[in-house]
Formats: C-alpha cells, sequence, structure tokens
C-alpha cells in the first residue's frame, strides 16, 4: 500500500511545487515594483498602492482565490481562466504584496549617508540601487522573506477550494478508504521540502556573512 | 582667478533660513576651516556645495563657470568638482578597502580598472593602509576607515575636497592619523574646506577661517586674525566657550 499512496501523494504535491515555484517567479519581481509603487513620492499612486496592499493584506487569501476564479465569469461575463491560472494570479499578487512591505522595510532601513556618499561620488540613482543599496537590502530581507517563503509552501494547499488537486487533497482521498495515515504523510513532503528551504536559507545568509552592515 | 567662489548663497528649511546669504573665495591650495556652533549652518553650506540640498539662491562657480543645476545630469556633473568626506564615514560595507577607492571611478569609466587599481593602491598608500586593502570596512577602526574614506574621495581628483566634521565621530586618540593625513594634503597643494571643531588643528593647517553664526559669516580671516585677534563678540564668546570645553 506504500508505494501507490506515495506515487499519488508525490502527484500531488508536483501540482503544489508547480504552484509554488511559479508564483515565486512572479512575486519576486511584481513585489518590487508593488513596493516603488508604495514608496513613490507621487502621492496619488502612492496612497493608491498601499490601498492596494492593505486590501491584499486585510482579505484571506481563500477568498482572492474564488474571487479571482469566478469574478470575471460572473461580473463581465468574460471566458474563465483556467483554474491553474486563476490560482498563480491570485498567489502572485497576494504575496507580491507581503514581499513588497518585506522589501520596503529593508530599503528604507539603508542609511541616508549610503545614498549620499553615492551621490557625492557622482553615480547616477540607479548606480546607487544596484551597486551599493540592493546587496545591503538583500542581506536584511533574508530572514523575513524566508518566513514568507516557507508561508508559501504550505498556502498553496488553499488552491484546492478551486478545484487544484493537491498533495493535501490526494491524501484526504485515502481516508474514504479508511486510511489515515496518507494524511499524516503528506505533513512530511511538507516537512522534508520545508527542511531544503530552511538548509538554503542559511546557506544564504552565511555567504553574505561576510560584510556587517 | 579663485578656483571656487560662493555668491550670496542662501538655503532654508521650511521657515528656518539656515543660511542667509553666504559669499567667500578659495584660491588653489589653500585650505578654508569653517568653525562655527552646531546649528550655525556650517554643514548645510558644505551641503549645498556638493549639491545634497539644493541652494534657494546664490551663485557657486568653479574655476570662474557658474554651476547651474537644472537636470539630474547637471546636478551629478557638478559635484564632480567637489569631494566629500563625511562626518561618520559611510564606507560601502559589502566592498573592500580597495574597491570602496575604484567603485565610483570605475562606474564612470574614468580609466582602464587596472590603471584605476593602482591609482587606489598609491591613495591608500599614501592614508597609510597599504596593508588593508583586502579588508572590509567593519574590520577597521574608526580613524581607518576615515583615511579610506579620504582615498576614495580623493580618486576622483575633486577640485574642492570638503570635509564635514572628519574627526567627530572618532575616539579621541583615533583623530591624530586622521588630522595628519589631512596636513599632508595640504603639503600636496589639495584644496580643502574643512568643517571642524578641532581648533587647534584649524588653527595650525587653515589658510582661511571663516567663523559662521545663525547663517551667515561673522568672521573671515587669517587664522591669527580670527583665533587671536577676533574682532566680533560673538566671535569671542565662541572661542572662549570651546576652550572652557577643555
Amino acid at each position: 500500500m506504500f508505494l501507490p499512496v506515495t506515487l499519488e501523494l508525490l502527484s500531488g504535491f508536483l501540482e503544489t511545487l508547480k504552484i509554488f515555484f511559479l508564483t515565486l517567479i512572479f512575486s519576486i519581481p511584481l513585489g518590487l515594483v508593488v513596493c516603488f509603487g508604495s514608496m513613490s513620492r507621487w502621492t496619488p499612486l502612492r496612497r493608491l498602492t498601499r490601498g492596494f496592499v492593505w486590501v491584499i493584506r486585510g482579505t484571506p487569501l481563500m477568498l482572492q482565490l474564488i474571487i479571482i476564479f469566478f469574478g470575471p465569469g460572473l461580473v463581465f461575463g468574460l471566458p474563465a481562466m483556467s483554474r491553474f491560472t486563476a490560482t498563480l494570479v491570485a498567489f502572485s499578487i497576494n504575496y507580491a504584496c507581503y514581499f513588497s512591505e518585506i522589501y520596503r522595510g529593508g530599503i528604507e532601513s539603508i542609511p541616508r549617508g549610503q545614498y549620499e556618499a553615492g551621490q557625492v561620488l557622482g553615480m547616477t540613482k540607479g548606480q546607487i540601487f544596484r551597486k551599493i543599496v540592493l546587496l545591503q537590502v538583500i542581506k536584511r530581507i533574508l530572514v523575513p522573506m524566508s518566513n514568507e517563503i516557507i508561508t508559501l509552501v504550505k498556502d498553496t494547499s488553499l488552491a484546492r477550494i478551486i478545484g487544484i488537486y493537491e498533495v493535501i487533497w490526494a491524501g484526504e482521498q485515502f481516508i474514504r478508504k479508511g486510511l489515515l495515515w496518507p494524511l499524516l504523510y503528506t505533513g512530511v513532503f511538507y516537512l522534508v521540502f520545508n527542511g531544503g528551504l530552511t538548509i538554503l536559507f542559511d546557506r544564504l545568509e552565511k555567504k553574505l556573512s561576510y560584510f556587517r552592515g | 582667478m579663485p578656483i571656487l567662489q560662493v555668491n550670496n548663497l542662501k538655503k532654508g528649511f521650511g521657515k528656518t533660513n539656515v543660511l542667509k546669504g553666504v559669499s567667500f573665495s578659495l584660491e588653489q591650495g589653500q585650505v578654508l576651516a569653517i568653525i562655527g556652533s552646531s546649528g550655525s549652518g556650517k554643514t548645510t553650506l558644505l551641503r549645498c556645495l556638493n549639491f545634497l540640498e539644493t541652494p534657494d539662491a546664490g551663485e557657486i562657480l568653479v574655476n570662474g563657470k557658474e554651476l547651474l543645476c537644472h537636470s539630474e545630469e547637471e546636478v551629478r556633473q557638478n559635484r564632480l568638482h567637489f569631494g566629500l568626506v563625511f562626518q561618520n564615514f559611510n564606507l560601502f560595507p559589502q566592498y573592500t578597502v580597495l574597491d570602496n577607492v575604484t567603485l565610483a571611478p570605475s562606474l564612470l569609466k574614468k580609466a582602464p580598472l587596472r590603471q584605476l587599481k593602482e591609482q587606489a593602491l598609491r591613495l591608500l598608500d599614501q592614508v597609510g593602509l597599504s596593508e588593508k586593502v583586502d579588508c572590509y570596512p567593519w574590520q577597521l577602526s574608526g580613524g581607518q576607515q576615515q583615511r579610506v574614506a579620504i582615498a576614495r574621495a580623493l580618486a576622483l581628483n575633486p577640485e574642492v575636497l570638503c570635509f564635514d566634521e572628519p574627526t567627530s565621530a572618532l575616539d579621541p586618540e583615533l583623530t591624530g592619523e586622521v588630522l595628519r593625513v589631512i596636513r599632508g594634503l595640504k603639503a600636496r597643494n589639495t584644496t580643502m574646506i574643512v568643517v571642524t571643531h578641532e581648533m587647534e588643528f584649524a588653527k595650525s593647517v587653515a589658510d582661511e577661517v571663516i567663523f559662521m553664526a545663525d547663517g551667515v559669516i561673522e568672521e573671515m580671516g587669517t587664522p591669527e586674525e580670527v583665533f587671536d585677534h577676533p574682532r566680533r563678540e560673538k566671535t569671542r564668546a565662541f572661542l572662549r566657550g570651546s576652550q572652557e570645553r577643555f
């Protein structure tokens, strides 16, 4: 029984991983865009972005999934997105908003003097950001980012609400056959994967420990 | 022709006028010391010269040419006439000492990297840090960090090198090594403006001293004139006060 259960759970976990990696690929850069918006000196843009972040962070991801999947069809009569696309859109927007606030915290924690030192040395704004500020920000946001990314691994299970067959759903099916352990077994998948992520983030942290600041 | 001429420079923040019309000029190779109590506008003056603040009015002329600030690019170019050494060094923590010095000139494509490295090594030798080129800033003492900051500023060959209280963040036993480097630069004919609380240093190294109070130049002259024979009551009061501290 162990092998068929493992294979079934693996097929569910593959879906989990797809959501996880694609969400990261979209939300990490999108978060930077949102971050710049929320730090804009142009007040209307800043207010709009911060309002948006408030709505996304202030409402459940599950609700956002449902609205993004059913909303466009019900309200505008548009053809429905695939379940998977809707999941990616909802997750990417949601996580971009969380990431944007982590980025903002990181960027705003860099002392003014770092920018001014770059300025008096004749560097352009872009050079100051890329060559001076960026790596310092990455070092500072590594810990909160690892928190958020590990949360994302577990949040992927929410996608089942719009019919994505992921690992917990796969495990739950065995309850009908009178088996509880496959459901507990799904937890092992999460644990192992998050263990890997933890090691990865520890390595990154060590890699950036050669400087302070 | 003076290398630097400042005419009627004004700067306010909100309702507070920090600089109320400051004018002076500086000849090539001269050292100007600016003294005065906190809030007198010394640092703002230096920040205006480096375009970290935009003056509300007045002119800044380098070699007789007025520096205009209509665009971000003009501001960036203007800054290259001046170097600035900060009170708290502001070295870039993720770069080695050598890379701190070569970063800006290599981004500005001043010369091939190999040549920039040679120049940087020469400058670091000049400030006495040949042995620390591969260290990171956190491995250095405050005095060493400040000397790296000086080498970093020199790497762009500024026409006027400005110091904003370069020893104020240092432990007393470390100020000497930084002041020695500044003295060495004077011997090499570097034009400098030094905002400082080190009266003895100002007296011995400066060609010209400006005493600022409430956003204006209260008194200006040679160190002998300002320190030994101050004409204004405010100058006398300030010098008395600064002596009492020791």
